[in-house]
């Protein structure tokens, strides 16, 4: 176990101002004086303490795309963004749409140990679209799968989502969708609009994204099951997805962060760190996703995290993998664009990037949890104030495939713990390397 | 030794005196053909074929006048920003077989007649050529002269010639400046 | 000028200059000798990562006749399907010493790319890049239209001239770059498609939009149009396809003798190539005297000299 550490005068939720004792893996108390002895004490004035965050939408590689990230250097990127649990999509190869597989990404993260990592299992057998996976197998797992998505391809039939959407229901499961209308979207390279026009890139319509998630709406409202969307860039998305709640449809949404900030003008100079799926879009989409997030409608953030290998990347656009990194910049990103801009509060981002999305995945037992004593230590200290230029070669993720290379953002985490356990800390931290 | 150095008058006589070397040269002018090398090689070229006329009154100035660019021959392009191209108009009597006098404001290191020569090689295939300059300022970096000279004007390197002429300056004159006067 | 990528943002004045030294060149390409020694030891290399030997061969030409060595690299099927091919064939060129590099490509992009990667240091010509720019095209178009329609044309645009462009708007580079430079040199441009065929953005391009195209000819005074290649496989494929028919297209979209009647008399005909007889456009039109389509061919070698000469010609950019 580690040593007890205590992080005095920070400031909790970005709210009032305590000191956090850590001690066997959980928060012991809010106050310095009841520290062991043997406690390490580090000055937190001026951070932000939040509980871990958590990512609904990470994408691990491994096994399979072991050149463009393991789940080793996954965690670390994702410890060093303040996250202490990730979801790890199915889209690997093998494709996780067994136990096997759910379990071996499960306990190769447990193994590492710098990041819960909670598989995502298939919805339909080797992402096919054509099959139900075996869900149950994969929920009754040692991984427990909760989540389950085909993301990188749409659930397009709509039969198939009327089935896994009833079946989910089973066990809890939230059936996960990647809102791509397929024929919509053939050879398809970013957003159809003014700029697609001019660059003489196939375009994709934003009703492509819009038709699926309305018709999934409605099949959930109909069979009464879990249903989540992906990475929502359009604002007729955000506003089907309105209606949808107003319904007591029980639909949550996630907002990522690139779509938050970058628009298809990025696209101009035929960069493929631009190139992501679904696109970038234009200014409006972008204000619209803000408002969602900004009013609920979006529940919460989610990376998407899509490490390539340099070659996929460093080549025409029409050649290049769509994704992007994100686990490193999410914080900095969402604070430059939610939180400094006075839309969100810290209590605001604790919720969009740790409760909710620990709840949507059904681990809230351990994530998600509020900063109080008794609570397992799982917690992201954030410097609001310590700026700083994203670097191609600073990143933990083995992959460097980040539209922000170049930008500044305004703040980091500077220190993320785990049960306890440092897996993450700045220089300013040194001390609690035990 | 700067500012004008030759007027008006001075350009016009040295204008007259060379159209009779050229007659006078030739024999005649029966088979002479004028090649201006742009800019201001042009309009000397026109001139120069009115005062044949005057003198010859069998010579065709308007067919026996022409331009000759020499842009794309210049062995210095790399070494200077890009040049628009100036025009090439052989005139109606065509070159094969006569005398081409190509006409130039101001001969300097032979550079450009080279690149002349070389541009009416691929025209075709004159008698012969010779070389008409309004001044000859010296400092030849090749094996040329002119046939027929306005003015010899020793000068330094640091010198600069300009040429005016009333078709594109609005005056004539020919001015000397050191470089970094202006 | 250091490349050639697209007449998207070229300016009024490089345009008339590109136009101008076109026009001086085709005048050397009139004479007994037409090979110039203006690039003697520059070294152009021909990339085609698509197959067109018409363009190939007219950069070729061009290139020839300025005395460049010319090294043609066929790279066709190592395009898209793997990716990397752009930037190693590009670190290869660079290795050889090639002075310019005339792409050609599948991919929009892919000349922007090959000229802002830092994998290359020559100067490039966009040769045509998917459905995005095709530059010369579009010079040697306007430059064929200068010659036939405007008065003593050495220094002067398209100013008050109208262009209909008839067919594929979407997937044509050869519209793109027609726009740009066409409202550039002060001319109006008419696109006549169908909405299957015009980009979702087209509304906000300088241009009038027409679906049919008796209503272009009846609406408009036109001085030229162009008729565009129809790809005919994307006029069938069930769901997938553009236009019901190729009839349809035809009767609809064809330029044959009573539309070409119907043009103001001065009007010219012209043609990017290869045609479809009988489809976009009858034999009757093709062949007339209005037709500047042979012209067209001629112009783009001495577009190309213009533009190789441009960038290639002056001092070395620092």
């Amino acid at each position: 176990m580690s040593r007890p550490i205590v992080i005095t005068n920070v400031s909790l939720y970005g709210e009032e101002t305590a000191d956090l004792v850590i001690a066997d893996g959980a928060i012991t108390s809010l106050s310095a004086a009841d520290a062991p002895a043997d406690a390490v004490t580090v000055d937190g004035s001026g951070l932000v303490a939040l509980p871990g965050l958590v990512d609904l939408h990470t994408h691990l590689r491994e096994p399979g795309r072991e050149d463009s990230e393991t789940i080793e250097t996954g965690s670390r990127a994702a410890a060093k963004g303040g996250f202490t649990a990730v979801h790890a999509m199915a889209n690997t190869t093998p494709v996780a749409d067994t136990a096997g597989v759910v379990e071996q990404v499960y306990s190769r993260g447990k193994e590492i140990g710098l990041v819960d990592v909670y598989p995502v299992g298939a919805v339909t057998v080797g992402l096919a679209g054509e099959h139900l996976s075996e869900m149950g197998a994969m929920a009754d797992s040692r991984a427990r799968v909760r989540v389950f998505s085909d993301d990188g391809k749409p659930v397009a039939d709509p039969v198939l989502m009327r089935r896994a959407l009833e079946y989910a229901k089973t066990f809890g499961g939230v059936v996960v969708q990647h809102a791509q209308e397929p024929r919509l979207t053939e050879g398809a390279q970013m957003h159809e609009g003014i700029v697609s026009a001019e660059l003489g890139l196939a375009g994709w319509p934003a009703v492509a994204e819009e038709s699926i998630i309305a018709r999934d709406v409605l099949l959930a409202g109909h069979v009464g099951g879990r249903y989540h969307v992906q990475h929502v860039s359009t604002e007729g998305s955000v506003d089907i997805i309105r209606w949808a709640k107003s319904r007591g449809i029980d639909v949550t949404a996630e907002a990522t962060p690139h779509h938050l900030l970058l628009t298809d003008e990025n696209a101009r100079g035929y960069d493929p760190r631009f190139k992501v799926n679904p696109p970038l879009r234009p200014q409006r989409d972008v204000d619209a996703v803000r408002a969602g997030l900004e009013d609920g409608t979006l529940d919460i953030v989610a990376t998407d995290h899509a490490p390539h290998p340099t070659e996929d990347k460093d080549c025409e656009w029409a050649a290049a993998a769509f994704g992007m990194i994100g686990l490193e910049t999410a914080v900095g990103v969402l604070q430059k664009v939610m939180v400094d801009t006075g839309r969100l509060t810290w209590r605001d981002v604790a919720r969009v990037l740790s409760e909710t999305p620990a709840r949507i995945g059904r681990v809230d037992e351990e994530h998600g949890r509020p900063l109080a004593v008794g609570e397992p230590a799982n917690v992201t200290l954030i410097d609001p104030a310590d700026a700083w230029t994203v670097e191609r070669d600073g990143f933990a993720s083995r992959s460097s495939n980040s539209p922000y290379i170049g930008m500044e953002l305004p703040g980091r985490a500077v220190a993320t713990f785990l049960r306890g356990t440092p897996t993450y800390y700045s220089a300013r931290f040194q001390e609690v390397a035990q | 030794m700067s500012g004008t150095i030759m007027s008006a008058a001075d350009i016009h006589r040295a204008l007259t005196r060379i159209a009779h070397e050229v007659i006078e040269r030739n024999e005649g002018a029966d088979d002479i053909v004028l090649l201006g090398i742009p800019t201001r090689g042009e309009p000397l070229a026109t001139r120069l074929g009115e005062r044949i006329a005057s003198v010859e009154p069998g010579f065709d100035a308007a067919a026996s006048v022409g331009a000759i660019d020499i842009t794309m021959y210049r062995d210095d392009l790399h070494r200077q920003p890009t040049r628009p191209i100036g025009s090439t108009k052989v005139p109606d009597r065509g070159i094969d077989d006569r005398i081409v006098v190509l006409v130039d404001d101001v001969l300097h290191t032979g550079r450009t007649i080279r690149a002349a020569l070389d541009a009416i090689k691929d025209l075709g295939r004159p008698r012969a050529v010779q070389l008409a300059a309004l001044v000859d300022r010296g400092h030849r970096e090749l094996p040329i002269r002119a046939d027929f000279v306005g003015k010899n004007l020793p000068t330094s390197r640091r010198e600069r010639v300009d040429v005016h002429l009333s078709e594109i300056d609005g005056e004539d004159a020919v001015m000397v400046t050191e470089r970094g006067d202006k | 000028m250091k490349h050639l990528l697209g007449t998207d943002g070229m300016s009024r004045e490089d345009a008339v200059l590109l136009l101008d030294t076109a026009a001086q060149m085709a005048a050397t390409q009139e004479r007994e000798v037409r090979k110039l020694p203006t690039l003697r030891g520059k070294t152009v290399v021909n990339l085609f990562f698509e197959d067109s030997t018409r363009t190939r061969i007219s950069f070729e030409a061009a290139a020839k006749r300025l005395s460049a060595d010319v090294i043609n690299f066929s790279a066709k099927g190592s395009s898209v399907s793997k990716g990397e091919s752009l930037k190693d064939t590009a670190l290869t060129l660079q290795a050889m010493g090639a002075d310019a590099v005339v792409i050609r490509h599948s991919a929009s992009g892919a000349a922007y790319q090959l000229a802002h990667s830092g994998w290359l240091r020559g100067s490039v010509l966009n040769a045509g890049d998917g459905t995005h720019q095709h530059p010369t095209q579009a010079l040697l178009d306007a430059f064929t239209a200068r010659r036939r329609l405007v008065d003593d044309p050495e220094g002067k645009g398209l100013d008050g001239l109208t262009l209909a462009i008839v067919g594929d708007v979407l997937h044509s580079r050869v519209v793109r770059s027609n726009v740009s430079l066409w409202t550039t040199l002060g001319a109006k441009v008419v696109l006549v498609a169908p909405p299957t065929l015009l980009p979702v953005g087209v509304s906000t391009w300088p241009v009038e939009v027409v679906h049919r195209l008796d209503h272009a000819i009846d609406r408009f005074d036109l001085d030229a149009v162009m008729m565009l290649r129809v790809q005919r496989e994307r006029m069938t494929g069930g769901g997938d396809a553009f236009f019901p028919s190729p009839e349809e297209y035809t009767r609809l979209y064809g330029l044959d003798r009573s539309r070409m009647d119907r043009l103001p008399s001065h009007a010219i005909v012209m043609h990017p190539g290869p045609m479809n007889r009988g489809l976009e456009i009858a034999a009757e039109a093709a062949d007339s005297d209005r037709s500047v389509i042979v012209e067209q061919v001629a112009n783009g070698v001495a577009v190309r000299m213009a533009a190789l000469y441009l960038l290639l010609a002056g001092e070395e950019a620092a």
